[in-house]
């Protein structure tokens, strides 16, 4: 996958330099990044690969203002929400950051199972106060665009685990976020299934303008990225990925 | 904006009506404690109220006829009758005691009055009242007894002519209205062993026994055998004058105490009921920090159940009152249907106790707001849990 043409090669989402994070202090002390650089354009979908351990959940933290780094500068869409030298984050309301600025996207679906379809894409803008009604209109169009509009009054738990998890994709996309946090979305499927969630994530990227990062050790996946970061011992290295084209691979409906 | 604690309940509308079921057959038993309560002091109030009197005098430093044990000459009457201020005077008499109903042993109190006269049941729910004066009852119907039935107490048998309804001595034992002289008989009355030995000695007693005085033991034995005690005199004020005026008049015969009906109900309610009020709101307290334990309990279990979508929640942007109010709608909601359920479930198994049980409006209405401020109270810790809940924990690693 590669950045669209349409974008400016500097038109950077995600800019981090020299981002570190340590759990503990003195001899406990555990360094789980240690100074990572990685920059991603907006539509482009990159991979951060590496063994378990290696420090890919936590640089995803930092990323999702989560959890708090030690040190280095994590810039979002041109702005500096965290800079360690000048004693932290930048924002104060992280949790405003989260919902407006950043798309996540799990593992598991994480939906909330006792909210229908519809009304589990519009919770993120209700919370951001937009009216009911157009906060669900805008989820309704969201969902067709993903192919399961069809199911969109249906509570989440009659869904399948595919449909789920396009389901938590348009939850991801509603606010138009810059960047969206993937956390092994394709870790629960098959390869056909797992090769169109890779095909839905370019194809948002491309059509919202938004920088996604899977935090992935899928192998089946790992050859569509055009770059990618690997990771290891808390350390990145950017890679050209093989970039393989998705073209020939199912339509989103396979992934029902 | 989404009610989330609605969604939630509706999802899991099962689960959570059964779990609101068993808090509120908890809160019902509570509700029913309170009613107990209420039915002890109604019934208090009750049995002052039926006798129709205001004032009652009964024997000097005693708190008779109900609380002690009373006993004044039947005669007295007359002479309070002439008092200033008397419209009506009346004696009675009170005893408990188990009678025979349909082969089973009922307790009763066993009332004795003056047909026609004060201390008669003021309303009949079926029959009529007293008008013989010996051997006719009207009976409560807690009781068992119908109208025409018929009653033994001690050696004689009584027709049940009238039925009341809810005439109840302060302990809740039912009532039953006989003539006032039957009563007196049936209070004092020895049974015929008793009787024969007692004549026995009398005529052995050369001081009882004279040969020169024809008549005098047989004045003796009647006087034996007679009963002229009652434990009351209930009197009626006349208009124009107060109840204390006349109490105070009464009062000073220095061998009489009168008590009115104030008196009457605090005796009855604040002194008489006092051990089991204390020994029921033990019981209540009890009860309430049990249930509030449990509803923290539920509440606490169920938003752990959830700490996966309120990690979710957090993470997506979801403020803190969100999540707060989340829990908190669900413990109110939890609550509002256990009380429904307990109030139903006491109004319907009220009828079924032996004694009365009173359930107020008023109380309802304290015993809404007080499940709803313990499930209030009760959230808090499970909101602790939610707010602590880290978003990080919906992202893996």
């Amino acid at each position: 996958m590669s950045a669209p043409a349409s974008l400016p090669g500097d038109d950077v989402a995600i800019r981090l330099s020299g981002l570190t994070k340590t759990y503990g202090r003195g001899s406990t002390a555990v360094p789980a990044l240690r100074g990572v650089d990685m920059t991603v354009r907006r539509g482009e979908v990159i991979g951060l690969v590496g063994p378990s351990g290696s420090g890919k959940s936590t640089l995803l933290k930092c990323l999702g203002a989560v959890i708090e780094p030690t040190d280095g500068r994590i810039e979002l869409a041109g702005e500096t929400i965290f800079d360690g030298a000048r004693g932290g984050w930048r924002i104060a309301d992280l949790r405003a950051l989260r919902r407006d600025r950043i798309g996540f996207i799990f593992q598991a679906p994480y939906l909330i199972p006792f909210l229908d379809v519809v009304d589990n894409v519009a919770l993120l803008p209700m919370l951001a106060g937009v009216p009911d009604a157009q906060a669900r209109s805008r989820a309704r169009e969201l969902i067709a665009a993903l192919d399961v509009g069809h199911r969109s009054g249906v509570r989440v738990s009659q869904l399948s685990g595919g449909e789920q998890q396009r389901v938590a994709i348009a939850r991801s996309l509603i606010n138009r976020p810059p960047v969206i946090l993937a956390d092994e979305p394709t870790a629960p499927l098959d390869s056909t299934r797992a090769l169109a969630v890779m095909r839905i994530l370019g194809e948002m990227a491309q059509r919202y303008g938004a920088a996604i990062v899977v935090v992935t050790h899928d192998e089946k996946i790992i050859p569509t990225f055009r770059r990618l970061y690997r990771i290891r011992d808390g350390r990145t290295e950017e890679e050209a990925g093989e970039g393989r084209p998705l073209d020939a691979d199912p339509a989103p409906a396979a992934i029902g | 904006m989404i009610n989330l604690a609605g969604r939630d309940i509706a999802q899991h509308f099962g689960r959570f009506l059964f779990t609101g079921v068993g808090l509120g057959l908890l809160i019902g038993a509570t509700l029913t404690m309170a009613g107990v309560y209420r039915g002890m002091v109604a019934d208090g109030r009750a049995v002052i109220a039926a006798s129709g009197a205001d004032l009652w005098v009964v024997q000097k430093d005693t708190l008779g006829p109900w609380a002690e044990p009373s006993s004044l000459r039947d005669d007295l009457q007359r002479t309070l009758a002439v008092l200033p201020g008397v419209a009506e005077v009346a004696n009675a008499a009170y005893l408990t005691m188990q009678v025979p109903v349909h082969g089973r042993e009922v307790r009763v109190m066993l009332a004795g009055v003056e047909p026609g006269g004060l201390g008669e049941p003021s309303q009949l729910v079926a029959g009529r009242p007293l008008l013989r004066s010996h051997y006719e009852a009207v009976a409560d119907r807690a009781t068992g007894l119908r109208v025409g039935d018929t009653v033994r107490i001690r050696r004689h048998d009584y027709a049940v002519v009238g039925l009341t309804q809810r005439a109840t001595s302060s302990s809740g034992d039912p009532m039953l209205f006989i003539p006032l002289k039957d009563a007196q008989e049936v209070q004092f009355l020895k049974d015929n062993d008793s009787l024969l030995a007692e004549r026995a000695r009398t005529q052995a007693n050369p001081a009882l026994n004279r040969p020169g005085v024809p008549g005098l033991l047989d004045a003796v034995l009647a006087g034996q055998s007679a009963s002229r005690s009652v434990n009351t005199v209930l009197v009626r004020v006349a208009p124009g004058h107060t109840v204390a005026e006349v109490q105070a008049a009464i009062g000073r015969w220095k061998h009489l105490t009168a008590w009115s009906r104030e008196d009457m109900e605090e005796i009855l309610v604040a002194r008489l009921i006092a051990t089991s009020a204390r020994q029921i709101g033990m019981f209540l307290a009890i009860l309430a920090v049990v249930s509030a334990a449990i509803v923290a309990f539920i509440i606490y279990t169920m938003t752990l159940n959830k700490q996966r979508e309120i990690a979710v929640l957090k993470l997506i942007g979801a403020r803190d009152r969100s999540i707060a109010a989340l829990v908190l709608q669900q413990a109110l909601a939890l609550g509002l249907i256990g009380f429904a359920v307990g109030e139903g479930a006491a109004t319907l198994w009220a009828p079924f106790f032996p004694k009365t049980v009173l359930l107020t409006a008023g109380d309802a209405a304290r015993g809404l707001l007080a499940t709803l401020g313990v499930c209030t109270l009760a959230s808090s810790l499970a909101i602790r849990a939610a707010l602590r809940v880290d978003p990080a924990e919906a992202i893996g690693g």
